[in-house]
Parts: structure tokens; sequence; C-alpha cells
């Protein structure tokens, strides 16, 4: 592998690592939110039990987003260090604005929610975690604009060849970004509706696989109680509330997903619709959307492709919004890419070993086909499964099945695997270009980059092969600790996370935290700081 | 002169500065955490001094690298790819740190806080010297080819001056982080806290004070020369205030020391970001490495607006969080029962 294909690997795996803790960290904590507002305003001990637990699974996945988010930041000036040059004067602002208005908020109002439970008035202390929340909306808005500059670029003329800003507005209200960023919502909040549903059905499940909670003749659920810190009725109200938050969150957040990402698909037709036309394995224009096509799909070459099962009119759908409009297929594309930007790499020695070589305007069409289906596949089985979910819940339980349980727990990863589908897909699907040619023709059509051309010129194979081996190890290292520390914390229930549940009897343990009187009422043990650290 | 290139230098100048001010003292305290701290009660102590803010004090270095990425694209790139092992290590150090604090208390076992106290040492460490070297690099120069891109592989880089700032930095931290937690702690951490300050403040500052006495020889004004001669005279108030007890304004005397400090190494490489060792006609500048006045215009708006409100939720954050820890505020470790347990009680399959 030379140099360029290394730093690609790298920023695939770090960045496809770093989205894995992200869309957890928005979604959950706009979950954990709305849930200790409802304690809030009710004072009903599950809710701030709910808080609890989930906000101690928040944090655990919270830290390791951070921790991987500043690789991201880094690695654009380390190893693509041209393309920080060509795109500073446009790219750079949003991701300094992200740090400035939304990293700050994040970080600082997120340490006051973790140790002000007691320092700080109830009122102050849910706002702070509101205030955190929304900071995480607001990175994911500014790292999105940034990212949608390279898909679409506008607002931006050459000069010296360089693309300058001339109006941010269009630059912050780049069309593929305001569909890309609720997209990107929704996909979070499935996630997290994912995980809320696999990991209360798994809590309720253990509940009757105890013998603590029963099922009466007529299929109703008789919750009950054991002698056990943590495992009385409240418990049993805390699950069953967070799995039907959880199957609602998901069922609502795919129909969002669906319904942007069909906005989308249409604006992506026409700004890339090589993209597209890869997506679909399609070669020649037509209106049908493949089912299944089989031959080599990977193979880069259209004549090994046959769409075997294929549903006519639904690509134009997709498309154009009605059922006959032809879409080109990459055949006609790639004339149309070859005479608009070129058929060779120029002699330039930015493009090092690659200068003069052929350009590949077809992006890896394996990728993208399947790609494009298992981010639709994925978030559609979630979706389904918790439709599924709620049904079989409606008398109060799940069934004491130990196989639909640990279904329950594996399907929390299938919105995680349509979230990377989907990154995949789009990133992968705008090679061979890493900011692609907005195809608008007012001039800014010459504003592109090649990949080839944006790697850091004065950095070594070597030192690549370097960061990558040691980034993989280190990611490998940590995911295996969050995941065990995740799933320790999982399975101890409430209690993991609310130790004072322990040292209280049972139902007097919520006057442990402030009440509405203000902060610093005598309590129980000092939890804040089990809470904490 | 060009203004908003001007107006970015500095405010980038402020950036790196608070980084140094807050993170200084964090990382500091997690060097500490194996240098200072004798047993795991006081090693708690000292992470509930920094627990509400280190990771509000790290963003300022995520600001500081994303402001030079907008405002001096040329910069980024650069000094970014120049050293690009060196911030390897930083980023690995930055990753283990910031798990280790928020794991550390995850699970009750001696062989586990272990493994996460030196990653705190450790991360702490290597991230303040790599970030010190890297600042002291980019004010006495790398080997930088017309392009800006290194010559002369991947250690090229390494100089006097790396190691110069790589110390000067991790010294600093140490004693900043003394100075804070004479003021943040009560009891014995406390006293031992403001004697070590006391007796290690004249060799903790000589690394910086080399390095900002190094840049004033290559590019030195009477002013900012002037500057070290004032910032020599805040460490003198520092050791003096640290003597008679007074914490908080030998912390804040400290923050004044860095503040000279810094203003006189930025006001020394100024207008030069970055010099090329091998031939000045290289040098990145604030004129032939900024952004267009356009983009450095809107974000001198944004950052007129954002910067004082940072300022001013994160001073309130450090004003809720105001109470002196001590062992006394640390509670046992629970060790929580699971439900797991209730396994015992369930009748049979």
């Amino acid at each position: 592998m030379d140099a360029l294909e290394i730093a690609r690997w790298q920023f695939g795996i770090t960045t496809v690592y770093h989205f894995m803790m992200v869309p957890l960290t928005i979604g959950l904590g706009l979950v954990v939110a709305v849930i200790q507002t409802v304690w809030y305003r009710t004072g009903k001990p599950e809710y701030l039990r709910m808080t609890k637990f989930w906000g101690k699974l928040f944090l655990i996945n919270f830290i390791m987003g951070v921790a991987t988010g500043i690789v991201q930041e880094f690695q654009f000036g380390m190893a693509w260090s041209e393309y920080s040059r060509f795109v500073g004067d446009v790219f750079g602002a949003p991701l300094a604005l992200e740090a400035l208005l939304a990293f700050f908020v994040e970080s600082t109002f997120l340490g006051l929610w973790i140790f002000g439970w007691k320092q700080l008035k109830r009122g102050v202390h849910l706002a702070c975690l509101w205030i955190a929340v929304i900071g995480s909306v607001f990175s994911a808005y500014f790292i999105i604009v940034a990212n949608s500059w390279m898909q679409h670029p506008v607002g931006v003329e050459m000069i010296n060849g360089r693309p300058v800003m001339t109006d941010a507005w269009a630059v912050f209200t780049n069309n593929t970004a305001l569909v890309a960023v609720p997209h990107t919502l929704f996909g979070a909040l499935a996630v997290a509706g994912g995980f809320l549903l696999g990991i209360a059905w798994y809590h309720l499940w253990r509940r009757r696989h105890d013998g603590i909670d029963t099922v009466g003749p007529d299929g109703k659920v008789i919750p009950g109680e054991a002698d056990i810190p943590g495992r009385d009725k409240a418990d049993y109200k805390v699950w069953i509330t967070s799995l039907r938050i959880g199957a609602v969150v998901a069922m609502i957040s795919f129909a969002g997903t669906a319904l942007t990402g069909d906005l989308q698909g249409k604006l992506m037709f026409e700004q890339q619709p090589m993209k597209m036309a890869a997506a679909e394995a399609a070669c020649h224009d037509g209106t049908g959307f493949s089912v299944l096509s089989v031959g080599n799909v990977g193979s880069q070459n259209c004549d090994e492709i046959v769409a075997v099962i294929e549903v006519p009119g639904i690509l134009s759908f997709l498309a154009k919004g009605d059922f006959t409009t032809e879409v080109k297929g990459v055949n006609s594309l790639l004339d149309q890419y070859k005479a608009d930007y070129g058929t060779h790499l120029p002699d330039n020695p930015i493009y090092g070993d690659r200068a003069g070589q052929e350009i590949e305007y077809v992006p890896v069409m394996e990728v993208t086909y399947w790609g494009f289906r298992m981010m639709i596949g994925f978030g559609g089985l979630a979706a389904l499964a918790a439709l599924v979910a709620l049904w079989a819940t409606r008398k109060g339980t799940v069934p004491a099945s130990r196989g639909l349980m640990r279904l329950a727990v594996v399907g929390i990863m299938a919105p995680f695997g349509a979230n990377a589908a989907g990154w995949i897909f789009t990133e992968m699907g705008r090679q061979p270009f890493v900011v692609a040619p907005n195809p608008d023709p007012s001039g800014i059509d010459q504003v592109f980059m090649f990949t080839a051309a944006a790697v850091s010129p004065g950095v070594s194979a070597g030192e690549l092969l370097t960061s990558l081996v040691v980034l993989t190890a280190v990611y490998a290292v940590l995911l295996v600790v969050e995941v065990k520390l995740l799933v320790k914390y999982i399975r101890g229930g409430v209690v993991s996370a609310m130790p004072e549940l322990a040292h209280a009897p049972a139902g007097e343990n919520e006057d442990a935290t402030p009440g509405p009187g203000g902060p610093g009422k005598p309590g129980g043990s000092d939890d804040v700081l089990a809470f904490a650290y | 002169m060009e203004l908003l290139p001007t107006i970015w230098f500095i405010a980038i100048a402020v950036l790196w500065t608070g980084y140094l001010f807050l993170e200084g003292f964090d990382l500091g305290v997690g060097m500490l955490m194996k240098l200072f701290a004798r047993n795991n009660t006081e090693r708690r102590v000292l992470l509930n001094t920094i627990g509400p803010v280190w990771d509000g004090n790290e963003v300022w270095l995520l600001t500081a690298g994303g402001a030079t990425f907008a405002a001096f694209p040329l910069w980024y790139a650069s000094l970014f790819s120049a050293l690009y092992l060196p911030l390897l290590l930083v980023l690995v150090a930055l990753i283990f740190r910031a798990v280790a604090f928020e794991y550390r208390g995850k699970v009750d076992t001696d062989r586990w806080r272990a493994v996460w106290d030196w990653a705190i040492a450790a991360g702490s460490l290597v991230a303040a010297f790599g970030v010190g070297a890297a600042l002291a690099l980019t004010t006495t120069g790398l080997p930088l080819n017309a392009n800006g891109d290194r010559e002369g592989g991947p250690f090229a880089w390494f100089s006097g001056y790396a190691v110069l700032g790589g110390l000067a930095v991790v010294c600093f931290s140490l004693l900043h982080a003394l100075a804070f937690l004479a003021l943040k702690t009560d009891g014995d951490v406390r006293h031992r806290a403001r004697n070590w300050f006391v007796r290690l403040l004249p060799v903790l500052l000589l690394p910086i004070a080399g390095w900002a006495i190094s840049v004033q020889l290559l590019s030195g004004e009477a002013w900012t020369i002037a500057a070290v001669a004032a910032a020599v005279v805040a460490a003198v108030f520092a050791w003096q205030f640290g003597r008679n007890g007074l914490e908080g304004k030998a912390f804040l005397s400290l923050g004044v020391f860095l503040l000279l400090g810094s203003a006189s190494i930025f006001g020394a490489a100024f207008p030069v970001v970055l010099p090329s060792t091998l031939n000045p006609d290289f040098n990145l500048t604030i004129s032939n490495a900024s952004s267009s006045d356009y983009t450095l215009g809107l974000m001198t708006i944004v950052a007129c607006v954002g910067l004082p409100l940072v300022l001013a939720y994160q001073a309130w954050t450090y004003w809720v969080f105001r109470r002196r820890v001590s062992a006394a505020h640390i509670p046992e470790a629970h060790s929580f029962l699971p439900a797991i347990a209730a396994r015992a009680l369930a009748p049979k399959d």
C-alpha cells in the first residue's frame, strides 16, 4: 500500500470508530435529558433511576467519543496537509466554530451535570444537561456543514488556485447539510432507541427469569419485589418504561431517516449522480430499482453486472419523485465526467506516483451498492423489531424466551450498522474526489479536488503505517474495555449507577437527592462522587 | 501590516495561553497522581479537583487547533504534518488520559486503578511534553521546503528546542498543578502542595525561561525582552506569596508569569508563524499562511461573541465547584451489589 491508501484506511477506520460513539452520545443524551425532565416535573422515582442508569452508560460512552474526536481534528493537518491547504479558507471555519460554540458548551455543562447533583438547584442541574445535549446537536451541525462542503462546494470563488469563502451564508445553509443534519440526528436517535429497547428487554427478561415478575392467567404481568436493593416494583417500571420509550424512539427515528434520506437521495442524484448510479450498480440509463444484482458488482466493469430483480419506476421515484424519468447510469455519466474533469490526473508532483494516471470515476460499486442497502436494511430491521417489541410487550412484560432476549440485545447493533454503512456509502461514493465538484455550471464547477492530491507530501508511508497500526490497536483495546464496562454496568442494573439504593431502605432512597427545595439537603451517602469518579 | 491576520495571530496566542493556563494544571495534576499522591484517597482528592473541569480545559486545545486551521491553514498543515509522529504520541496520550479519568473508578480493584493511574500520569506527561515541543518548534523552526513540507525524514523535526519546549511545559504544568492543589484542597495535601511549590519553583521554571530567552536571542524585540523581565518578577511574587501561604495570589502570579512569558515568546516570533530552518524565504508568516480577510472577519465576529461566553460559563463552573476538596470528602469506593446477585433467590429454571 502506498501513503495515500494507508491514509485513507486510517481516516476510514478512525472515523467509523468515532462514529460508533457519536450517535449514541447524541441520541442517548437527548433521551436522558427528556427522562430527567419528566422526573423534574413529576418526581416519579422511576424517572430518577432511569436518568441515573442511562446517564451512567451515556458517560461511559461519551468519553470515548471525546477521546477519539481529537484524532479527527488533528489528522486533517497530519495526514492530509495538501487537503488542508486547499480547503482551509472555507473548511477550517466550521471546525473552529464547532470547538468554540459546541465542544466548549458540551464539555463544560456536562462536567456541571456530572458533578453538580448536589451543588446545583434541580432546575439548573437539568438545564445543564439540556445545554450540553444541545451543544452536541450543534457540533453535529458544524461538522456536517464541513462535510457537506466536500460533497457539494458552495459559497466560494477560486482565487490563486484555492477556493476562498465569499458567502458564508451559502456555506452554512448548504442544502446538502440541511438535509444531512436531520438525517444524521434521526440516525443517532435510532441508535439510542435500539440501545434502550435491547437493554430494557434484557432486564425485564431477567426479572421474569429470576421469578420476580410473574404472569397472571390473563397473560398480564404481575410485578413483584425481591429482597435485594434495587429490585423492587419501581425497578419494573424503569424497564418497561425504558423499553417503550426505546421502541417509540426507534420507530419515529426510522420514519425520520426515511423521509430525510429520500430528500437527500434526490439531492444526490443532482449533485453527485455517479454516487447514486453506483449505489444502484446501474450501468445503463433506466427507471428500475435493483433489488438484487448479480455478477461481480465490485468489478468496476459494467458488462459483468446483471440486475436479476428490478422494480421498474422505483429508481425514478427515488431520484425525481415520478416513475418515468430516465436516470442516467454509470456508462453515460462516465463520458460526461471525463469530458468535464479530464481522463487523466494532471502531471503535477502533488499526485506523486499517480501523476498522469487514468482517473477511475466509478466508485467501488461493491461498497456503494451494498452500503446503500445495508443502511436501509439495518435501519428498517430495527424499526420493524421495535414494532414487534411493542406488540410483544403489550401485556406488560417480555416473553420468557431466552432466544428472543438475545435477539433483542444483538439487535442493538443494527442501527449502529446502518449509521456506519450510510457514512461509508456517502464517503466512498464521493471518490475519486475528496471535494466533489458541484455540477452547477456557474464557475463553481471547477472547485474540486482529487483524493490523490490531498495526502501530506512530506509524510512517509512508514509514518502513516505506524499511526494506522498504533491507532487501530489502541482503538481495539479501548473498544474491549468500553464494551466490558458497559456490560458490567448494564448487568448491574440501576443500583450500579445508584449505589445509594443499596444503602437506604426501599422507598426512601429517592429522598437522598436534593428535592425541589434546593441543593444541599442532607441526604444519604455521597452519591455524587460515586456517580462521577 | 495586515490587521485581521495580526488579530488572529494574537487570538491563537491567546488560545494557546488559555490552554496552557487551564490544562496546564490538570496535566500537572495528572502527573502528580504518581509523583505526589501517596494513597488511593489522595489520588481521588487530586482527581476530584479537576474532575468537573478537565474536559472543558482540553477543548482549548481543540479550539487552538481548529482556529489555526481556519485562520492559518498553511501553518496548520505544515506544523501538523511535519510533527507527524510526535503528534501521534500526543493523541494516544490524550486518548488514554481522557478514558482513564472516566474509567478509573468504574471497577473496584487495585490492579484496575493502578493501570489507569499510570495512564493518567504517563498520558499527562507525554501530552504536556509533546505540546511543549510542538509549540517550541513553531517558534524556532522546522526543516520545511518551499511547499511547506518537511524535508529529511520522520525525525527531521528533532532539535534541542523540542526538548527544551517539552520540558518547559512539563515543568510549568507540575508547578502550576502544585499551586492549584494548594488552592483547591485542604488538609495534608494542601500543605504539602504548598511546600513543594515553594521548594520547586526555581527549578521548575528554568526550562520555560530557557525557551523564552532562546526565542529572544533568535528574534527578540525590546518589548518582548521587557516581557521576559516582567515574567521573572511575577515568578518572584508567586514564590513570595507561596511562602506566605497566600495560595490564591501565588496561583494568580503564576498565571501572570505564563501570560507574560507567552507574550514574550509569541511576540518575538511575530510576524513569522513557522520559520523554515532550510531557507528564510520558505518561512510561513501571518501574510502568506493566512486565510482570506472574509473568513478572518467572519471568525472575528463569532469569536467576539463566543469567547467571552466561554470564559463566563467556564468561570461559573469554577465558582460552582469552589469548595476545597479534602480527604474527608472522599467517600468509600462503592462496590455495588449487582442485580445479578438476585439469581441466588431465583427459582430453578
